[in-house]
């Protein structure tokens, strides 16, 4: 199964470096999905979610910007009060680390969508999915 | 063993007592033909007679730049200016260049002691030399072509700048040899990197020479490391004419400064006191085989020590070290002595740091404020937020540990600082005096 891929872009905090990763992905015709700033005082991580990450990956590397291309898990909870705490006891349970994790909704479907950056991403699926929670895969990110 | 190679290995007491005779002529000419030097040793009660030996050459003051200046163009002219062949001025950051001037047998002994600092590294005919210095009014570039042809190699004068082409002559002429700036160094590599070539293999590089700005020893080894290639320093000053002054032999251990042309004195900068070998201070020169403009006792500005040990190779001529960096260089950061140099040293230490930095002054409610912009290497970048910030601490706490300021770091895009074909522009004081 092919991960889902995350897009991080290297970002001094200074305006237009947004606008300009954007452009770049429009002009490819690639779809944003999602888009999250983490930032420090002076620079920061653009994390974006695409229909196409290799593309995307490719694109921005090739306008010289410094660009990682890193698998996450995209997992489907329901938009509704206690939605993650479920997700948040297992992983608590089997003592899985959350390097990095953001969410989006996703309106027409009334979904919001939990993604995590994790060491271990296989053994992470295994007990997620043995838990009966539901992993998004790159299709499903796609067709959002 | 041809008579050139023998001026580098003869015994101590005869390099003395040639720099005596020489020393003694120079100051002839310099008295009887330059108004400056005139007046100079009038106001101290001098005449040349009185020098008699090389201990008594401090009791001739000091030349300054400022002299060199107020005295523009012709005050140190030491032969009349029809017999002059060539004027270079040196890179002057403010106000009006210092202009030197060359007789004939001053292009010949300038262009001598470069091509025996090359043969000295191993560059012999058959190597290909690209001479990436700037021509034109800087010594840098026609002193060191003259110098590589009367050495035989085959000389491409490329001048510095124009990198695509630069890359182009070094791959389709097989360039063996390179005099460049250690910034352009490194610059020159992100951009073959950039043009898919692998600087290690793709080029038959072997040696390079740098110099015209400070840099530390780990930048040097990030160079060799980059070309494989073996990296010589060297140092010169237009004011002594140009690039030949000292060189590296193959021993990489301090240059040696060629002792038949210049004699060497180390001062401290701040009283002129003479310094003893291996103390750190100001490295005065005086010129003693130049004809057209000669300059006595010459306060250069620049900071090194002399090695008190003889050399592995033998030869007679002393090493000073690299140059700290120049004695106005210098940054005071709430009374903290800082060197530029120090902090490159540091970075290049780290393996999280790329080729270019800068470092930003400025003073915010009378305290001043240090803030160092570094570039971060292209392959560390994996979207790890954490791990920046990491190599943000990191980098702050080995400056503050070795530096005692603690500064701000500012982390960046490779290439995102703006790049440099000639002397790096690594400084940048904001502050109002
Ligand atoms: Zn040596």
């Amino acid at each position: 199964m092919e991960e889902v891929e995350q897009i991080s872009v290297f970002s001094e905090n200074k305006p237009g470096k947004l606008k300009r990763v954007t452009e770049i992905l429009k002009e490819k015709g690639i779809n944003i999905r999602a888009i999250t700033i983490a930032s420090s005082n002076s620079y920061g991580i653009i994390k974006i979610l695409v229909n196409n990450p290799l593309k995307a990956y490719q694109a921005l590397k090739e306008k010289g910007l410094s660009v990682a291309l890193i698998p996450v898990l995209a997992v489907e909870i329901e938009d509704k009060p206690g939605g993650l705490s479920k997700i948040a006891e297992v992983l608590k349970e089997h003592n899985i680390n959350v390097e990095d994790a953001y969410g989006f909704v996703i309106q027409s479907h009334n979904k919001a969508v939990f993604i995590m950056k994790v060491e271990d991403i296989k053994k992470t699926r295994l007990i997620l999915e043995g838990e009966n929670i539901f992993l998004l895969t790159r299709r499903d990110l796609y067709e959002i | 063993m041809n008579q050139n190679s023998n001026i580098e290995f003869i015994s101590r007491e005869s390099l003395e007592k040639l720099q005596l005779s020489r020393l003694k002529e120079t100051l002839r000419r310099v008295y009887s033909f330059s108004p400056f030097y005139k007046n100079l040793f009038k106001k101290e009660g001098l005449t040349p007679s009185k020098i008699k030996s090389l201990k008594d050459l401090p009791l001739i003051p000091f030349t300054t730049r400022k002299d060199l200046r107020e005295n523009f163009p012709y005050g140190l002219l030491s032969i009349p200016l029809n017999d002059v062949v060539r004027l270079h001025t040196s890179t002057g950051t403010t106000g009006k260049p210092k202009a030197v001037f060359f007789s004939r047998n001053d292009i010949n002994s300038s262009a001598e002691l470069i091509a025996r600092s090359m043969k000295m590294t191993g560059a012999e005919k058959g190597d290909v030399f690209q001479n990436m210095m700037g021509y034109g009014l800087f010594t840098g570039g026609l002193i060191s072509h003259y110098g590589a042809e009367r050495l035989g190699l085959l000389v491409i004068p490329a001048g510095a700048g124009n990198t695509e082409r630069q890359i182009e002559l070094m791959f389709d002429f097989k360039t063996t040899v390179v005099h460049i700036t250690p910034s352009y160094a490194l610059y020159l590599a992100d951009v073959m990197e950039e043009k898919g070539f692998n600087p290690k293999k793709d080029f038959n590089l072997r040696i390079l020479y740098l110099g015209a700005e400070p840099y530390s020893e780990k930048t040097r080894e990030k160079i060799e490391r980059i070309f494989t290639v073996d990296a010589y320093n060297s140092y010169g000053l237009s004011e002594m004419n140009g690039p030949g002054v000292a060189f590296e032999c193959k021993y990489k251990e301090g240059m040696h400064l060629w002792e038949d042309n210049f004699i060497m004195e180390i001062v401290d900068p701040s009283t002129g006191e003479p310094l003893k070998e291996g103390e750190e201070g100001e490295l005065v020169l005086t010129s003693i085989n130049k004809e057209a403009m000669p300059i006595i006792r010459y306060r250069t500005g620049d900071l090194t020590y002399i090695y008190p040990e003889k050399c592995n190779c033998s030869r007679v001529h002393r090493r000073i070290s690299r140059i700290k960096g120049r004695a106005d260089d210098m940054l005071i950061i709430r009374g903290v002595n800082v060197f530029p140099s120090e902090v490159e040293r540091i970075l290049m230490d780290l393996p999280e740091v790329g080729r270019n930095y800068q470092i930003v002054l400025d003073r915010k409610k009378d305290l001043d404020k240090m803030k160092v912009r570094v570039e971060i290497k292209r392959d560390f970048f994996d979207g790890s937020l954490d791990h920046l910030k990491k190599v943000e601490i990191k980098i702050k706490a080995k400056l503050k540990d070795e530096l005692m300021v603690t500064p701000e770091i500012e982390l960046l895009e490779p290439s995102s600082l703006p790049r440099t074909t000639g002397k790096a522009k690594r400084i940048i004081d904001k502050r109002e005096i």
